[in-house]
């Protein structure tokens, strides 16, 4: 009787521990992993023991309060769903807003990035996928704003907007 | 009772309550974030399923999350060119799919044809006279669907689910001819 009546208080508290948490981490902040070297040396500096990859991917913090307005600028790294699979989710910065022009690589063309599109690029160009690729994407497939590194604990830090360094911005 | 006693029950008893409302909002929240929520559309795109004047209907959102939703689905989406305004179109063509469209039905009959490019969908109001759809923005990711329209709550002349296939008289004409036949 006593074991019936344990188990239901555990199922109603982690029922109730689920739906604090998942709507805290929609609307406020949540922890992502970082996979991939698209976005070295911020994310995942280069170093020489890639067996440990899973313990030392960078861990950072989302937050999703900038989702209410979509106020984005230049530098800022994003979470998105990917354009080509809406299941991906992809890390970048944002190099261009809408209203600039950015020149295409290997081409005289320039392409205006048109009204609530942004241009996204990772800070390792030679190993990234990226706009250069699949062209501007729109803000509302933005999923959070990138704030801080919060693991592993030697690389806790705040993240910075950098500069964009290529492209044409007027 | 003395008077510290007091004040950390009634202190317990606001904690309680608090927590109890908080609880509400979250539950409320992942409900119409991952389940079902209403939303109201207005505009001339989607007539004659949708009348001009304001109308309630319930979205599903799992068809979205799951990939599910597909060709001849009424989808509201957040729009390519504002990311904080919602539009309600149908879905004409998933990726990979042929689409050819009249381009501006009020001047001429010229058609393009486009083939949707992969993570894409590709959408048209059913009044294509006076629609702003991916026509003019292009296909649009996948990733901007919010949910899957099903049902619709207002007015209640026209209670009912929305189909498949753009509806060819106003849904809210239809029950007042019926009740003239009989």
């Amino acid at each position: 009787m006593t074991s019936a009546s344990f188990i239901w208080n555990v199922c109603k508290s982690s029922f109730t521990f689920g739906l604090i948490g998942l709507t805290v981490s929609d609307r406020f902040a949540s922890v992502v992993p970082v996979r991939g070297l698209s976005m070295s040396p911020t994310f995942n500096p280069p170093n020489n023991s890639s067996s440990f990859r899973l313990f030392t991917d960078d861990h950072v913090l989302v937050e999703k309060r900038c989702l209410t307005d979509y106020k984005f600028s230049h530098g800022d790294v994003v979470v998105f769903c990917s354009p080509r699979n809406y299941k991906e989710r992809q890390i970048k910065r944002i190099t261009g807003m809408p209203g600039d022009w950015i020149s295409v690589p290997f081409s005289y063309d320039a392409v205006k990035i048109p009204e609530g599109h942004c241009w996204v690029e990772g800070d390792n160009p030679a190993d990234s996928l990226d706009s250069r690729s699949f062209g501007p994407i729109p803000l509302g497939l933005i999923r959070g704003r990138v704030t801080h590194i919060l693991w592993p604990p030697q690389r806790v830090q705040k993240i910075d907007k950098k500069l964009p360094r290529s492209g044409l911005s007027f | 009772m003395s008077l510290f006693q007091q004040w950390a029950f009634i202190v317990k008893e606001a904690l309680d309550k608090s927590f109890l409302v908080a609880k509400f909002f979250c539950g409320v929240h992942v409900a119409n974030t991952y389940l079902c929520s209403t939303a109201l559309v207005q505009g001339p795109s989607m007539l004659p399923t949708f009348s001009l004047t304001n109308e309630l209907v319930l979205l599903e959102r799992i068809s979205a999350r799951n990939g599910k939703a597909g060709t001849g689905d009424v989808v509201i989406l957040q729009s390519p060119e504002n990311p904080r305004k919602f539009v309600t179109k149908r879905i004409i063509g998933m990726e990979g799919d042929k689409i050819t469209y009249i381009m501006d039905p009020k001047n001429s009959d010229s058609t393009e044809t486009v083939i949707v490019p992969k993570g894409h969908v590709w959408v048209q109001g059913d009044n294509i006279y006076n629609s702003y759809d991916s026509r003019n923005f292009g296909p649009v990711p996948y990733g901007l669907l919010q949910g899957k329209v099903f049902w619709r709550i207002w007015p209640t002349s026209a209670f009912g689910s929305i189909g498949r296939r753009p509806e060819t008289v106003d849904p809210a004409l239809k029950v007042l001819e019926q009740a003239n036949q009989s």
